[in-house]
């Protein structure tokens, strides 16, 4: 009883720590985006953790990004011996599984397997992308409550942190917003500036207007492939099924419909 | 046609449609059942309810199925069917050259078939746009970039091989390329979506039209920008029209984009038919207004009547030089013929 109490709490910190792993191109947690199938804790405490991508097809360096942070934060459990990161059903399955348990170090493998890519270029480049799109969602929450431009600009940290900021997503993505202030050095006293650009700089506020419209840009971009990525994974495996009655067609997006190999519930 | 609320007749070119075989029959491999479940994911995630399909006919459907969705109960006027090979996936290609004219042949006022060439086969692409030409009299090609080839994983249109199929392209008056550069993910470059090479082959062939299907996305602002430079890059909205349903104001943001800096007249309506029927996403496009915050961002632009018509069919008929009016007689000298079923 006690051991498997104990296994349950452990299978939560894993659930936990996966959490911290986002798509890199999506800037969402990997657990939102549901793509996590399956987590498993042997009695000498190895863990296995299968994830799924929404298509066969997705970039294989984010598979790659996404299998080696999965590894780092289980790993980085005190209590974890030994791990095995399983993507599935991906045209590249194999050698992503092969990399990431291989032992050998990220970047090496990375480079290999993705064109001569160098992974600290491809991991600022995606931390961009993420930081406009938080910052547009803060921002966009201070012109609701009313703020101009020219306050906006001007805010420092310290002011930042003690809004209450308007709307949901300004909401969700604040946080996140403050953490990569943080982790990327660009703001850390009260006293720096809450809106840098991403290279350090000032925006002035009479050029706020072009700022959120490059801003926009890259949420477009990211909306596309977020909007895609939660149908898709949702309707893999998924049919249409046609009744005796005529085409009973169904809402896919609620998920009414069992994947394909699951039994039907009853006579059908 | 598309006849509008209040009467008025709208000339539609659906800029890219399909007739492909992904049938268990004609897969190869592994690839190409995930290639055409792929497709399929996009047509049950983004397709109204009561426009889903069952799979068997979702992975090859009739040349009486095409006729009467895009022309009988869709109100196309005209499609262009643009061929994607797969051949490394499919026995006899998913989109097959002869099997499209075939199919077009009993329709020719209506249809406009497109080409399909592998530069990395060298000398022998060559000869294959030759073929093409003499053949079919092409008018323009579909590239797929990312098409899988031995151990290669995906070309780019300013490779030097590339560049000799699209001199001889010019050449031989074969005048648009479609280009896919959507939501596809192989090759394994550092940025998989890279529009950089649109840019090269747009500036060293400044009398082919580039036409970019799927506008970009999810490269939009880059498209955006190497679009305002060249001017003979267009924006095919294939894939980005069904937002208009499932998420209508992201669909706004896109079209706010488009017109603010590609412009109402290289914009081309595209329904990606089998993975979309046009009926529905034009029907939504003619009632659809970009919401007034998004539109007071870039400039006040608007979808007007006159905009949504170019966008239909009168930007992509210039292209492919055809006199819409002379069409429109045509066309209502032949009118629809339901098959008798």
């Amino acid at each position: 009883m006690l051991v498997a109490q104990v296994m349950a709490e452990c299978e939560l910190e894993v659930w936990d720590c996966l959490s911290a792993v986002s798509d890199p191109e999506l800037d969402e947690p990997i657990t939102d985006m549901e793509f996590v199938q399956a987590v498993e804790i042997s009695d000498d405490l190895a863990v296995r953790v299968d994830f799924r991508l929404p298509t066969y097809w997705c970039s294989p360096n984010f598979a790659f990004l996404m299998a080696f942070g999965i590894r780092a934060q289980v790993m980085s459990l005190p209590w974890v011996k030994d791990m095995t990161v399983t993507l599935m059903d991906h045209c590249l399955g194999d050698e992503v599984n092969e990399g990431v348990n291989s032992g050998r170090p990220f970047h090496e493998i990375f480079a290999e397997q993705c064109g001569g890519a160098v992974l600290k270029e491809v991991v600022q480049t995606f931390m961009a992308k993420a930081y406009d799109r938080r910052q547009e969602a803060v921002m966009l929450g201070l012109r609701a409550m009313g703020r101009s431009d020219a306050e906006i600009v001007g805010m420092t940290l310290g002011t930042l942190r003690h809004l209450n900021v308007a709307g949901a997503e300004a909401q969700r993505q604040m946080p996140r917003y403050l953490e990569i202030l943080g982790v990327q050095g660009l703001a850390r006293g009260d006293s720096d500036p809450a809106f840098p650009t991403w290279d350090g700089g000032r925006i002035a506020a009479a050029d706020l207007p072009a700022h959120l419209g490059r801003l926009r840009a890259t949420r477009i971009n990211m909306e596309f492939n977020g909007a895609l990525c939660r149908g898709l994974g949702k309707t893999r495996y998924k049919e249409v099924e046609i009744g005796p009655d005529g085409p009973t067609l169904v809402d896919f997006i609620a998920g009414r419909v069992p994947p394909r190999d699951m039994p039907k519930p009853g006579p059908h | 046609m598309y006849k509008t609320p209040d009467g008025k007749e709208i000339f539609v070119l659906d800029g890219h449609t399909h007739f492909w075989d992904g049938s268990p029959e004609n897969q190869s491999n592994v690839h190409g059942k995930q290639f055409i479940d792929c497709f399929y994911a996009y047509h049950t995630n983004l397709s109204p309810e009561d426009q889903l399909w069952e799979k068997s006919k979702f992975e090859k459907y009739s040349e009486e199925d095409i006729y009467r969705d895009l022309f009988v109960d869709g109100p196309d006027d005209m499609a262009i069917i643009q061929t994607t090979v797969l051949r490394d996936f499919y026995k006899t290609g998913f989109g097959c050259l002869k099997r499209a004219n075939d199919m077009a042949a009993r329709h020719p006022e209506r249809f406009i078939v497109n080409g399909s060439f592998d530069p990395r086969d060298g000398e022998k692409a060559l000869e294959y746009i030759h073929w093409m030409k003499e053949t079919y009299d092409i008018s323009g090609v579909k590239m797929y970039t990312a098409e899988w080839n031995g151990d290669s994983k995906g070309w780019a249109l300013n490779d030097p091989a590339a560049y000799k199929c699209f001199e001889l392209c010019e050449k031989l008056g074969i005048k648009n390329i479609h280009v896919h550069k959507g939501p596809t993910i192989i090759p394994l470059s550092k940025d998989a979506f890279s529009v950089d090479d649109v840019d090269y082959a747009a500036t060293d062939f400044q009398n082919l039209n580039w036409i970019v299907e799927h506008c970009g996305l999810p490269r939009l602002d880059d498209f955006c920008w190497i679009a305002t430079q060249e001017t003979n890059v267009y924006a095919g909205l294939a894939v980005a029209m069904p937002f208009i349903h499932s998420r209508p104001r992201y669909f706004g943001e896109i079209m706010a984009e488009l017109l603010w800096w590609v412009g109402e007249d290289k914009i081309l309506f595209g329904s990606d038919y089998a993975i979309w029927t046009p009926q529905w996403l034009v029907e939504k496009f003619w009632a659809y207004q970009i919401p007034e915050d998004i539109s007071a961002e870039r400039g006040g632009v608007q979808l007007t009547d006159a905009v949504k018509e170019k966008i239909l069919g009168l930007n992509a008929a210039k292209l492919y030089g055809i006199d819409v009016e002379a069409k429109k007689k045509q066309l209502a000298g032949a009118p629809v013929q339901i098959a008798a079923e």
